[in-house]
């Protein structure tokens, strides 16, 4: 069964515990940051900060809200990272988790072109770099821990589980309270569907979450990469046969006619190898 | 034997290009300790790129436009040995050697760009088949191997080495078929990584087909290249072609050209988006620019009989038909492709450095080659012209 996380955004108060949880049991290094003028701070995940709580004045009607959302991968179930690796190193593991092989990384950097949510960060200063994103705390889940994320959230905006229990979960909120939530689960559809799925009191592009439809981000990638083997098989036959005709025209024409075969006369022009 | 004679020709008859040459060393030298200091300190250290867009100036130029500006050596091929056309014969060894300075050239700049670039062999064993970027790197390497090898019967005559130079002609027309196989492959997988940025890439170049348009595109190009690359080393290096060769090539363009323009708009009406040519602002005016000064433009003077019977003319039609593909790569990879929100990129100088020092390498090997190797073999010397014939 597949793993994923409801990200309640009700129910964040912009502690940014999880910020430091996260950074504390992946061994982050703090970043030097200054103030920009928000809460919400380092302004952008980079490698050495995976996740961020973002801080958002919404005006609604004649209301204003300030809305705090946590961000990071959203480990998707068709993930653009994982179909973009030249050498595999991003993959969707059926426990939920898209993971990163070290090992295997070439530094690329195609994961983050191709990542719709703008994800994946590399280590840019750094002689030998790598990859580096959230890794729904795999190591913490294999010894039956919760992401550490999840255990710091003192508001239980973060909830860890099976997808499918929290997706009912998710719907089951946004019934019983109509009035507090905006009607749509992000990640229950967008791009083919992400293990973390989110429920908020105002709509998701205010919040800076991109606008993305129910499909998969590889469809057209898909579609051209089946086409290559019978390329293959076109494009050789297809040479080989014009090849073929072209030499025979050539033979044929130098039984009939007695003249030489080229047809361009250069007196200095070396015969053909 | 005459081909003696004519690298004999070429060599005394041109001093060597000692300015030139040293200029080049000078960029060379460049590039080689702004790389170092990339292999001490991180890319970051020398280039403007961040996770908000971490591909930039090296993609686009260096191997989206360098792979596109190679493509001579397959067309060229395919007209030569495939459809037979002997009348090309005399360039086709010029335009395999640029392609595979091309290639090198895009190897060396991934060497700069790839984060772990000693790793670039683990594509061999570590296999992706949905990724467009596999395809990529697998078609660079065989590609490169296949030039490589096309390549290689200058050096074995020069150094006259007869049973490798048996061996190669015996294997001719399958290599030949195989590099025109790779080429499609390769020019079309490089539309293919942007098909995974469906919603980053303005829908003005946006589109499923862009694996069909790279290669049409390239087909072109690579014929340009070609009449571009002869005339400037007609100029330069005193390897005069026939007029007629040229010409000739030249008037392949309108029809190869025109079916790039039809397969690009027509994808434009098919989506419905057409009229994004001309309510997107800068977007709009980069397309526009890029279809009427890179592809009608050289069409129609490609189609006129005049164009073709000067020199000057095919020099600079070609001309454009390159400069409206560096401007189409470099607007569906770098311009209309967002970047992450809150973050831009402007290629550092450093950045340019790299690109600068491979083109200059690419062209001082150019230029070394033609001086020591017998491409030019079977060309005519300068001053010995037969008569034009443009029909
Ligand atoms: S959010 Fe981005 S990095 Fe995470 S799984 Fe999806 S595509 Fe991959
Ligand atoms: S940077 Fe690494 S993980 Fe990302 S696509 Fe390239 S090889 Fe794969």
């Amino acid at each position: 069964m597949a793993k994923g996380m409801l990200i309640d955004l009700t129910r964040c108060i912009g502690c940014r515990g999880c910020q430091a949880a996260c950074k504390q049991w992946n061994d982050l290094p703090a970043e030097p940051t200054s103030n920009w003028g928000s809460y919400e701070n380092p302004p952008r995940r980079s490698a050495n900060t995976w996740t961020t709580v973002t801080f958002n004045e919404v005006s609604e009607g004649d209301r204003l809200d300030w809305v705090f959302a946590k961000r990071q991968c959203m480990h998707c179930e068709d993930p653009a990272c994982a179909a973009a690796c030249i050498v595999g190193a991003l993959r969707k593991t059926p426990e939920g988790p898209v993971v990163y092989d070290d090992h295997k990384c070439i530094g690329c950097r195609y994961c983050t072109l191709a990542c719709p949510f703008g994800v994946p960060t590399f280590e840019w200063d750094t002689p030998v770099p790598y990859i580096r994103k959230c890794t729904m705390c795999v190591d913490r889940q294999a010894e039956g821990m919760e992401p550490a994320c999840a255990k710091a959230c003192p508001n239980e905006a973060l909830l860890f589980g099976e997808r499918e229990e929290l997706l009912q979960e998710a719907h089951a909120r946004l019934e019983a309270h109509p009035e507090k939530y905006v009607d749509h689960i992000y990640g229950e559809k967008e791009v083919g569907g992400t293990s973390n799925l989110y429920i908020a009191s105002v709509p998701f592009d205010k919040l800076g979450f991109p606008t993305l439809g129910p499909e998969a981000i590889p469809r057209y990638a898909n579609v051209a990469m089946a086409a290559v083997p019978p390329t293959i098989v076109v494009v050789s036959a297809a040479m080989a046969g014009i090849y073929w005709i072209t030499k025979r025209r050539e033979q044929m024409m130098s039984q009939k006619v007695s003249v030489p075969v080229e047809q361009w006369p250069k007196p200095d022009q070396d015969k053909e190898d | 034997m005459t081909a003696e004679t004519h690298v004999e020709l070429n060599r005394s008859k041109q001093p060597f290009p000692v300015v030139t040459t040293s200029i080049l060393g000078v960029l060379m030298a460049i590039g080689l300790v702004v790389a170092i200091i990339r292999f001490i300190n991180g890319i970051g250290a020398i280039s403007n790129l961040s996770d908000g867009r971490a591909w930039g100036l090296w993609i686009s130029f260096d191997l989206y436009c360098g792979v596109a500006l190679a493509a001579g050596g397959f067309t060229l091929a395919a007209t030569v040995y495939i459809l037979n056309l002997k009348k090309y014969y005399p360039i086709v060894r010029s335009a395999i050697l640029t392609a595979f300075l091309g290639y090198v050239m895009v190897i060396v700049a991934l060497m700069v760009d790839l984060g772990q670039p000693w790793r670039i062999w683990h594509i061999i064993i570590y296999w992706n088949p949905h990724s467009p970027l596999f395809e990529v790197g697998w078609c660079v390497l065989l590609y490169t191997t296949v030039l490589a090898l096309e390549f290689s019967p200058n050096v074995f005559e020069r150094f006259n080495m007869q049973t490798p130079l048996r061996l190669i002609r015996t294997i001719q027309i399958p290599l030949i078929i195989a590099g025109i196989v790779l080429s499609t492959l390769h020019q079309s997988s490089l539309g293919s990584t942007l098909l995974l940025m469906p919603d980053k890439i303005h829908a003005l170049w946006f589109t499923p087909i862009l694996p069909i348009l790279f290669l049409l595109s390239a087909i072109s190009v690579g014929l340009a290249m070609v009449i571009l690359e002869t005339s400037l080393a007609s100029k330069g290096l005193g390897h005069q072609v026939d007029l007629d060769i040229l010409a000739g090539l030249g008037k392949a363009l309108p029809y190869l050209l025109g079916l790039y323009l039809v397969v690009k708009l027509g994808d434009l009406l098919v989506a419905g988006e057409l009229d994004l040519m001309f309510s997107s602002g800068l977007y709009s005016l980069l397309f526009l620019v890029e279809i009427v000064g890179g592809v009608i433009l050289p069409l129609v003077l490609f189609a006129l009989p005049a164009v073709r019977l000067s020199r000057t003319a095919l020099l600079w039609s070609s001309l454009l038909v390159v400069l409206g593909l560096v401007l189409n790569r470099l607007n569906v990879s770098l311009i209309a492709l967002a970047p992450r929100p809150g973050t831009m990129y402007v290629p550092h100088v450093l950045e340019f450095a790299i690109s600068i020092a491979v083109v200059s390498a690419g062209i001082l090997a150019y230029i070394l080659a033609n001086r020591y190797l017998p491409i030019a073999e079977h060309e005519h010397p300068a001053g010995h012209r037969p008569v034009v014939e443009v029909g």
